[in-house]
């Protein structure tokens, strides 16, 4: 019997930072909307942070089509 | 191709198997969305039955990860398969039954265990394998998922604390969706196999397809059907307790929960760790209760479920052994094994309308703990 320490330590790690990673940059393009209202409440346009947040949202995508690219490949 | 009556009786039980697994597990995928009103109870179980049959189309490797070694395969036959796979029906339907989230894999692995222990003796069995690939990923992974999603939960709060809450509201509802149906298609490419791995087992064990054969594309076809149906039918019971008896669940949480548990399970798949998805996703969703400040996580529930998980092996087990020493005594047992079966499957059912969970109730308040206990 051989207990895989290393890969269940490489799982955690792995699913460690792919989750870090997502939910950040999701949370932090959910928070780009949110300032762009508030500019645009003020007057502004909230170009700037709608552009991050599509950017943020963008590299979210990215990753899990990556994710789905390893499994299927 | 042409195989034995047995054959076909353990193909339409691996069929049965895989229903019960779709409608056991439909609550891992999307129990956080239904609870937070992401999606409507019928549109996140028709969207998770039909990643989960292109999940069972994406993957590949199957006929290593049924039996993974855990049982002597040259000492199975058709009729021990059939006796397994009853055990693993029976505990699942009891399961559902109470709203429990067990792992339908350990039911699975404990029914070929006990029916592979009476059938051939305790060396076809070869404990070393499952202390490794079932007992130490039962202990690991809730504890895995539950870390990555409470720092998951933890950095989403943190980072949208001072954002309007209308938006938040609505982003995460769109997130929630992404990420569900992620774990939709992850649950696909994990469980549906078994079902194939099963039945590709039976087909060789019966002498119609070469040792080490790739399952058919109608063993595909038949095993994606059959996990879709049952997930569309809704395991509703079990999406309440995930949803709504362990935790209270907003959209920043549930988002969290299912990226940290689609994240551990592809993860997991992708290296080689073999992990029950359900426990990944319960985890999750304790995590995700214990990462959100003042989130009450009821632990009275999660016992309960610690409880079910650690019986579902050696329950299946139990169950499987006695559907294999009688049904190995000749066509007549398998016969009656199998009608016993069907009566039990039956009576669960009946037994359930007097207490039903359906879609439209799913979200109600659940009617006090002792109830599910005492149905």
């Amino acid at each position: 019997m051989t207990i895989n320490w290393g890969a269940l330590g490489t799982v955690f790690v792995v699913a460690l930072a792919a989750s870090v990673v997502l939910t950040g940059l999701f949370a932090v393009g959910v928070r780009g909307l949110s300032d762009r209202e508030t500019v645009r409440a003020q007057g502004g346009t909230g170009t700037v942070q709608l552009t991050g947040a599509v950017a943020c949202f963008a590299v979210c995508a990215a990753v899990i089509g990556y994710g789905i690219y390893l499994i299927v490949a | 191709m042409d195989f034995s009556l047995i054959v076909l009786v353990v193909i339409v039980a691996a069929l049965a198997f895989d229903f019960t697994n779709g409608f056991h597990d439909t609550a891992n995928a999307m129990a956080t969305s239904i609870a937070t009103g992401a999606l409507k109870p019928r549109v996140a179980v028709a969207i998770s039955a039909v990643l989960n049959l292109v999940g069972a189309f994406l993957s590949i490797e199957v006929a290593k990860t049924i039996s993974g070694g855990i049982v002597d395969d040259t000492k199975i036959t058709p009729v021990v398969i059939f006796a397994g796979l009853v055990g693993a029906i029976v505990w699942n339907l009891v399961t559902w039954l109470v709203g429990l989230p067990s792992s339908s894999s350990h039911a699975l692995f404990g029914g070929l265990i006990g029916a592979t222990w009476i059938a051939s003796g305790a060396d076809a069995v070869h404990f070393g394998k499952v202390v490794e690939k079932v007992l130490i990923p039962a202990l690991a992974s809730p504890i895995v998922a539950g870390l990555v999603a409470l720092t998951g939960t933890f950095l989403v709060y943190r980072i949208t604390a001072k954002a309007r809450p209308d938006v938040v509201g609505k982003g995460f509802k769109t997130g929630q969706v992404l990420s569900a149906s992620l774990v939709s298609l992850a649950h696909g490419t994990n469980d549906a196999q078994k079902t194939m791995g099963v039945i590709t087992l039976a087909l060789i064990a019966g002498g119609s397809l070469a040792p080490g054969s790739s399952p058919p594309v109608w063993v595909i076809l038949c095993s994606g059907a059959a996990i879709a149906a049952g997930t569309y039918l809704g395991g509703w019971r079990i999406i309440q307790t995930m949803g709504k008896k362990l935790t209270e669940i907003q959209t920043p949480q549930g988002f969290a929960a299912e990226t940290s548990s689609a994240a551990v399970i592809l993860a997991s798949s992708h290296l080689g760790f073999a992990l029950s998805t359900t426990h990944v996703t319960s985890g999750g969703i304790i995590g995700s209760g214990l990462g959100r400040k003042l989130a009450e996580v009821r632990w009275g529930v999660a016992g309960k479920m610690v409880i079910a998980w650690a019986l579902t092996l050696p329950a299946a087990a139990i169950v499987g052994a006695i559907a294999a020493a009688v049904s190995t005594r000749g066509s007549w047992g398998t016969v009656l094994v199998g009608a016993a079966g069907v009566l039990l499957a039956l009576g669960i059912w009946l037994v359930s309308r007097r207490n039903p969970v359906t879609s439209a109730t799913v979200n109600d308040e659940p009617a006090g703990e002792a109830a599910p206990v005492a149905a």
